[in-house]
């Protein structure tokens, strides 16, 4: 096996951008998520890539828009209200079709909010990151390992679809460390052949006539098309869902839980299961495009019900549940916001009081 | 088997480090799951600063826990915040030079060193975590003394002046551990 290495959730998001190729990263400085630019600072002159501090999320998201359209593999991040000055840029990529990856360390809110850690942008995550109806990988790592697999695994889908995928993660796995494994680094001759597959697009320059463009959509009736290619590739998505089912197959109660959230609902379920209680969890990886199917295949017979578990008040993946189960069974919710963290007291409270109702 | 252990002290007492320092050796030298979460006001020096470490060899769920086997105080207000959240039977571990206050708990494990003063007679007034670090593995061997000495060689290998010092602290700090254990 690998080495292990004790990382912070952050750096180990950076160096793990780094080794999938990343060689351009624009960002602006917002807690929790500073140690993600201040490592690519740091990193990028190493391996001859590019780091660039703009001077404002706006400035930073358009630099990240800019960059891919040269066919440079290149990244940013920023933290929820820092992430929704990027609505404008990320929509520009998606309409453009290029492949950008960002990381949303989430933080509270709504407006500025705490600067520590919740789960308060999922929808904005999952359904609308921007104008115009566009959609993307939403990828929601619930350990820091997790964190280097699925920022890496971004550049390969984002290259794929030539779309934006996102990374929404939150403050408390940022700022944490675990043991990783990192992935092997991306040879030169590896980003040179990403760049090449990228070329018949790239805007490389006026110089020898190889110029192209990449428009934000097309110009009149050509945004349609552009739309229903778009839309296709969406539909190929079904490939894509992610989801973990950790001992559903006898649960009567199912915890609902996406990051941060679902590692702490694991313990619980250990903690029932230990008590003869059969709890089980369903945890969305891909909450874009959401696992529906995991939902919506119960067994209402059995499953008695569910506690949606999100820092989020009010809660939001439960719109998604909801869709799925159509009332099937009872749905209560275990919720902190602001800035305060879900503990596995409080959850197992919330467990408590569900199997009190419906047991 | 899931170990929580929460430390607290002012900003610049070496908390973090300290946290730190179990962890990443942890996680180098055994095949155990380890957590580390900074906790810490706006101050950087004299503001509080706590963190968590979580190591089991099962999955960890929160790295974060208000219900915690040991407690590491370095200073009176983190002995008043946090007392209570020490699990019955669980271990106080306090610096004693500065936390004088009484303890109104009967029901936890009260392990003390003056570490604040034990640096300062080493003439090393940076070592108190180091040597607190050394009563925490003496008295509780969450982890083999060895996997800390590893931990604090790596630490400072670009420093190696610093590696005799700090080991010899740890040590100390190891002692006092071992002699006041039941």
């Amino acid at each position: 096996m690998a080495e292990r290495v004790f990382m912070k959730g952050c750096e180990a998001i950076a160096e793990a951008g780094v080794r999938a190729g990343c060689r351009f990263f624009a960002g602006y400085p917002i807690t929790p998520q500073n140690e993600i630019p201040e490592y690519f600072a740091r990193r990028m002159p190493e391996v001859g890539g590019v780091f660039v501090q703009g001077e404002s999320e706006v400035a930073s998201v358009n630099m990240l828009y800019g960059a891919a359209a040269t066919g440079t593999p290149a990244m940013s991040s920023s933290s929820s209200c820092g992430i929704s000055l990027y609505s404008e840029g990320v929509s520009y990529c998606a309409s453009a079709r290029l492949p950008v990856v960002y990381v949303n360390v989430q933080r509270g809110g709504p407006g500025i909010g705490a600067i520590q850690p919740a789960q308060q942008d999922y929808l904005q995550a999952t359904k609308a990151s921007g104008n115009g109806g566009f959609r993307m990988i939403v990828l929601a790592p619930a350990t820091v390992q997790e964190c280097v697999d699925m920022v890496y695994e971004a550049f390969e889908l984002a290259q794929r679809d030539n779309n934006p995928v996102l990374v929404l993660t939150d403050g408390v796995i940022g700022t944490m460390m675990e043991p990783v494994v990192l992935p092997p680094m991306k040879t030169d001759e590896d980003i040179k052949a990403m760049k090449a597959k990228f070329a018949d697009k790239a805007c490389t320059g006026h110089e020898p006539c190889k110029q192209h463009f990449c428009f934000p959509g097309s110009v009149g009736t050509g945004q349609e098309i552009a739309n229903k290619e778009a839309e296709k590739m969406y539909a190929t998505w079904d490939k894509d869902v992610r989801v973990e089912k950790y001992l559903t197959d006898d649960a009567e109660i199912i915890f609902a839980a996406y990051g941060i959230s679902a590692r702490i609902s694991r313990a619980v379920v250990k903690q029932l299961r230990a008590e003869g209680i059969k709890a089980g969890m369903i945890r969305p990886i891909t909450v874009s495009p959401f696992p529906y199917e995991a939902f919506s295949s119960l067994d209402f017979n059995q499953v008695k019900g569910i506690l949606d578990v999100e820092m989020s008040i009010p809660a939001q993946m439960r719109w998604d549940i909801d869709h799925a189960v159509q009332g099937r069974c009872p749905i209560n919710e275990c919720r902190r916001s602001g800035g305060q963290l879900l503990t596995n007291d409080q959850v197992l409270e919330g467990a408590r009081q569900l199997i009190k109702e419906v047991l | 088997m899931e170990r929580n252990i929460m430390m607290a002290g002012f900003g610049g007492q070496g908390v973090m480090t300290m946290g730190k320092l179990l962890a990443e050796a942890t996680c180098d030298a055994t095949d155990l799951k380890v957590s580390f979460f900074p906790s810490y006001g706006a101050a950087m020096r004299g503001g509080t600063a706590n963190c968590f470490v979580v190591i089991s060899d099962d999955e960890i769920g929160a790295p974060v826990c208000y219900n915690v086997e040991d407690l590491i105080v370095m200073n009176g207000p983190s002995l008043h915040a946090f007392l209570k959240n020490v699990k019955p039977g669980g271990n106080l571990f306090i610096n004693s030079t500065i936390v004088t206050d009484p303890i109104d708990r009967d029901d936890v494990n009260v392990i003390s060193a003056p570490v604040t003063q034990m640096a300062l007679d080493m003439g090393n007034d940076r070592a108190l975590n180091v040597i607190m670090l050394g009563v925490y593995v003496g008295y509780t061997d969450a982890v083999p003394e060895e996997v800390i000495i590893k931990g604090i060689e790596h630490k400072f290998e670009n420093k190696p002046k610093l590696i005799p010092p700090n080991v010899d602290a740890f040590k100390k700090g190891i002692e006092i551990g071992r002699a006041q254990k039941k």
